[in-house]
């Protein structure tokens, strides 16, 4: 019940802030939104279930480029186009995981690595299609989402909100049902839940699956709102910093993962501000951060004060 | 260029490659190893030895091979001594927790970039080498310069096995690496021997990049691919071992640079990282490491 | 970042953080900046600071800043000081954009200029767009004249790289060779070379036999080297980053003092790189595109001279405190003659505010001569309305004795193309 008025109670606050905040802050909170989602993909397959990719840039990207290509490319119309996105990033995880799964910890950790190297090499072998490294900028008719125009911030907003209210509420969902505790379960203890009778290859494979949906879905949904594909989104960088926000905020916490995105943006933001040399502002607060808070914000504040912290 | 001839040169420039990775990697595998802690700053300790040798160099007057030796010598000090800093002051209260680690060393990644850029600035510097030698072979030139690489980074790697396996240093950090518990019931202080881990590991890598920069040159962004590519080689080579470490350093470097032979080099790239992955997927334990 | 331009806005920063920590909602009272009448223009400028354009955003700002000292010193525009506000976007695409948004919400930016990498370009102009502010970019990408962009994105300062690159066809079939093998990174770049290039060299009768692209995670060439046919009479290499330095010892090392083909390379290269520096002495005697000659020219412009006082070169193009401090020669004189095309813009325009960035914009499509003067110390040029680009002319320069020296000046018919968009009719 609790669970339930804090979630209810952090949707409220994003559409109030929506309205109140001036418009380069409420416009930050759609990309907020969308990394988050990515995020929360992140999530379910280290943070609840302990599968660490450093490939998830791919999975990303796969949206990214699978519903970018098409508005551009094709013709296709925006939705259809989030939702082949959606399933490209699903695909592409399943691909990863047949062969990255008969790998574990960091083996599995550098497999997806090059996974995701290969596919950044990739895009930029192809550029003819992709644009490389320079991408591809979609125009406004590209960007007309079942009667709403994504180039305009409110609609934007709220689509990516209905976004993330889609992936937490499956989040949500996912943890509590019996496929949650089978997750936790092979985090662990692999070799128990494999004598209770599930199949861990099966089971990593159905997890990794589900986080490359919500990452496909997040690439698909960034590159309809803010406009723009590029090589940049399949490089490392991007799978770090899913992980980044996750740790952050807090591994196998439902809203970790927003708060995670949130504070390494306005961080960043913020810091810049003060110095040009601002990534040693953030490189130190991260330090910080992990010293004082080891599990993330609310994976300390859990281990602290809210057990019944989701 | 004639098949025999380029092959040849496919095979020299894999070695030079495999000889500066195997360094690098073998630096990032004593501290998987023994510490259990995934450094992402490792590459960053690489940057740092290649910017502090362009500094070094600089103040050092005379032939430029004193200067180059002189970087030798001090920039691995440096690095190490802010490597042990690091492991004292944050990685020991982590308590090594893997996940706390990761973020904190992409934090200590941030700083030492930022750092380097702040105070030696955005440009790439070349550091003069030692000796100029240019070998000429019937169908092409080779650096002489490379090929001493080759050699000082064997004479090396020969010494770190010689400290591992032969001396009462490297056994406490062995008995480390195995079991920790026992290790400290036996009164080996084993903060102490993390903190050497980690600093040996950081200096081994700042080693590799003063031998690297007279052939490329330093610049503050440069430990992106050694990173990546020393993690890919500790794993591939297996946990911990050495050998594997090794190994695994010359099927990457030479596979490079003999399938870039045959296809365009983009696409070449694609199919050598492809390859290697697979090596992983079909040996999850690596070449030389024990199914865990 | 200078220090005035920090001081003007960091105390709303501060709230903003403030606010951060109390909860999403206490930033509510955060207060937009006003513009008061007479109030300075602020000039938003998308910097790379930091990422693999460092090099050249470091220069950019010197540049920009000397030109702004300089317009403010003739009475600002329309009477109103300038102010540059600067962002650092990392030289990253997903930043850029989120700068751009930055400048035009938060600082109340008139307009936004001087970004440099396409792809930073190409990430960010959407959002400039969206946002109907004017985009300058300072980047000699073909992404503006290619029709990629929008009505708001244009390049009024450096001519774009496919009239570059034409330019140099007649000159290097005429006294270099004319079978060409090209080096070139595998990225837009690289890519704007390949095709420009090949199809120029078409043109004047040669051709180019092979061409190499390098992946841009590559840090040594040796193992490409071979690819380079035997019969190859110019190689034409132009490798960013700095990789270039291991590239050019490597090419020396392959081939040997004095032998090999003859090289032609764009100075993109070797910007903010000394040429005397060791291990490129393999480029002696070898050729370059510049836009603007680093090395003083005998017959440079009567304002040559106080450009380079203004923004602090000397003669070599180094910096005047530091002469191991190399500018970037070629590109920086992009923000200096964008920020004077704003003025010129602006003050044509009447320009008083936001409100009026649709006609500033429509003003800046109706110019077209723009002569030689201390507002274009790299030469005269002709902006083209309908493809939002700028046209001028190109020059070659030798490797003579570890120093570049001009040996050749383009005409602006050299660098022509056919319009491939007209970005005039496109809707605001």
């Amino acid at each position: 019940m609790k669970s339930v008025a804090l979630h209810l109670g952090v949707l409220v606050l994003l559409v109030v802030a929506q309205f109140l905040l001036p418009s380069y802050h409420a416009n930050n909170l759609s990309r907020i939104l969308v990394l988050a989602v990515f995020a929360m993909g992140y999530n379910i397959a280290f943070g609840y279930s302990g599968l660490l990719s450093l490939g998830h840039a791919l999975l990303f990207a796969a949206g990214m480029y699978g519903a970018g290509m098409l508005v551009h490319h094709a013709g296709t119309a925006a939705l259809l186009a989030l939702l082949i996105g959606t399933l490209a990033g699903g695909i592409m995880a399943t691909l990863v995981g047949l062969l990255a799964l008969r790998t574990a910890g960091v083996s599995f950790m550098i497999v997806t690595l090059m996974f995701a190297q290969v596919g950044f090499l990739t895009i930029l072998y192809f550029n003819g299609v992709t644009g490389g490294d320079e991408g591809i900028a979609l125009t406004a008719p590209e960007r007309q989402f079942i009667g709403l125009d994504l180039t305009q911030d409110a609609p934007r907003f709220w689509v990516a909100l209905v976004l993330f209210v889609i992936a937490l509420a499956a989040n949500l969902a996912l943890v509590r049902s019996r496929f949650g505790r089978v997750m936790l379960a092979m985090r662990e203890n692999e070799e128990r839940s494999r004598m209770l009778g599930f199949n861990p290859y099966v089971v990593k494979l159905q997890i990794l699956v589900i986080s490359g949906l919500f990452s496909g879905a997040a690439g698909a949904a960034y590159a309809l709102l803010f406009g723009y594909i590029g090589g940049s989104f399949a490089s490392v960088q991007y799978s770090i910093l899913p992980m980044l926000y996750v740790l952050l905020g807090g591994a196998a916490t439902v809203l970790g993962p927003l708060l995670g995105a949130g504070l390494m943006f306005y961080l960043i933001d913020f810091a810049s501000g003060l110095t040009s040399a601002y990534l040693m502002v953030v490189g130190a607060a991260l330090v910080a951060l992990v010293l004082f808070a080891p599990k993330g914000i609310l994976g300390t504040i859990r281990e602290r004060w809210l057990p019944w912290l989701p | 260029m004639a098949f025999g001839p380029y092959l040849l040169l496919a095979l020299m420039e894999g070695l030079v490659k495999a000889a500066v990775l195997a360094l690098t990697a073998v630096g990032l595998s004593l501290v998987f190893g023994v510490m259990r802690v995934v450094n992402v700053a490792h590459g960053a300790f690489f940057m740092l030895g290649a910017v502090l040798a362009y500094t070094v160099a600089q103040y050092i007057p005379g032939p430029a091979a004193l200067g180059w030796l002189a970087a030798l010598v001090i920039a691995p000090m440096i690095v190490a001594a802010i490597a042990a800093a690091a492991d004292t002051l944050v990685l020991k209260r982590l308590n090594y927790d893997p996940e706390a680690t990761i973020v904190a060393t992409i934090g200590l990644l941030y700083i030492l970039e930022q750092a380097a850029l702040s105070f030696f600035g955005p440009d790439a510097r070349p550091v003069e080498a030692p000796f100029t030698l240019r070998l000429q072979l019937p169908w092409f030139g080779f650096s002489g310069y490379k090929l001493f690489v080759i050699l000082a980074a064997i004479a090396i790697l020969l010494a770190v096995w010689w400290f591992m396996t032969r001396t009462r240093a490297g056994l406490v950090m062995r008995a480390t690496q195995v079991d920790r518990q026992t290790a400290r019931a036996f009164g080996i202080d084993v903060d102490r021997v993390y903190a050497g881990v980690f600093a040996l590991g950081a200096a081994l890598a700042a080693i590799a990049a003063v031998l690297l920069v007279p052939i490329s040159q330093s610049h503050y962004l440069m430990g992106g691919d050694p990173l990546l590519l020393s993690f890919i080689v500790v794993i591939i080579g297996g946990l911990g071992s050495l050998r594997g470490t090794v190994v695994a350093a010359l099927i990457i470097g030479i596979s490079d640079g003999v399938i870039s032979m045959f296809y365009s080099p983009t696409l070449a790239k694609i199919i050598a990282t492809a390859a290697v992955a697979m090596v992983l997927v079909f040996r999850p334990q690596g070449l030389f490491g024990a199914r865990a | 970042m200078t220090t005035k331009d920090r001081n003007a806005f960091a105390p709303s920063r501060r709230a903003v953080l403030a606010g951060m920590g109390a909860g999403l909602l206490a930033t509510t009272g955060l207060v937009r900046p006003v513009m008061a009448q007479g109030a300075p223009l602020k000039l938003g400028f998308q910097l790379h600071a930091t990422g693999i354009g460092a090099s050249y955003g470091r220069w950019y700002q010197r540049t920009a800043d000397a030109a702004a000292k300089m317009i403010n010193d003739m009475g600002g525009i329309g009477g109103r000081p300038i102010e540059l506000i600067y962002e650092d976007d990392g030289t990253d695409p997903k930043r850029g954009a989120e700068v751009v948004d930055k400048m035009a919400n938060q600082h109340g930016c008139e307009l936004i200029l001087g970004t440099l990498f396409s792809h930073v370009v190409m990430g960010s102009a959407p959002r400039a767009g969206e946002l109907k502010i004017p985009y300058l970019v300072c980047s000699e990408g073909y992404h503006v004249a290619s029709g990629a962009l929008n009505r708001w994105t244009l390049q009024p300062g450096i001519t774009d790289v496919r009239s570059q690159i034409s330019a140099m066809a007649p000159w290097v079939a005429a006294n270099l060779g004319k079978k060409v093998t090209m080096v070139f990174p595998d990225y837009a770049f690289g890519h704007d070379h390949r095709d420009f290039f090949t199809a120029a060299m078409k043109a004047q009768g040669g051709e180019v036999i092979a061409q190499i692209a390098i992946p841009p995670t590559e840090t040594s060439f040796t193992q490409y080297l071979p690819q380079i046919p035997a019969e190859t009479e110019v190689l034409y290499h132009v490798m960013v980053g700095p990789g270039v330095l291991t590239f050019v010892k490597e090419l020396g090392e392959f081939y040997g003092p004095g032998n090999g083909p003859k090289l032609f390379g764009f100075i993109d290269s070797l910007e903010a790189v000394d040429i005397a520096t060791p291990g490129l002495e393999f480029l002696e005697g070898s050729h370059f595109w510049e836009a603007h000659n680093r090395v003083k020219p005998a017959d440079a412009g009567e304002h040559e001279a106080a450009y380079r006082a203004a923004v602090g070169v000397d003669d070599n193009g180094a910096s005047v405190a530091d002469a191991t401090d190399v500018s970037t020669y070629s590109h920086m004189f992009s923000t200096w003659e964008t920020l004077f095309f704003i003025k010129q813009a602006m003050e044509a325009a009447g320009y008083t505010g936001p409100a009026d960035r649709q006609k500033l914009v429509e003003t800046m499509e109706g110019i077209s001569d723009l002569p030689y003067g201390i507002e274009r110390p790299q030469g005269a040029k002709v902006f083209n309305g309908k493809t939002h680009q700028v046209f001028g002319t190109q020059t070659i320069s030798q490797v003579q004795g570890g120093k570049l020296v001009k040996v050749h000046q383009t005409s602006m018919a050299d660098g022509a193309y056919d319009d491939a968009v007209d970005y005039t009719t496109m809707s605001f």
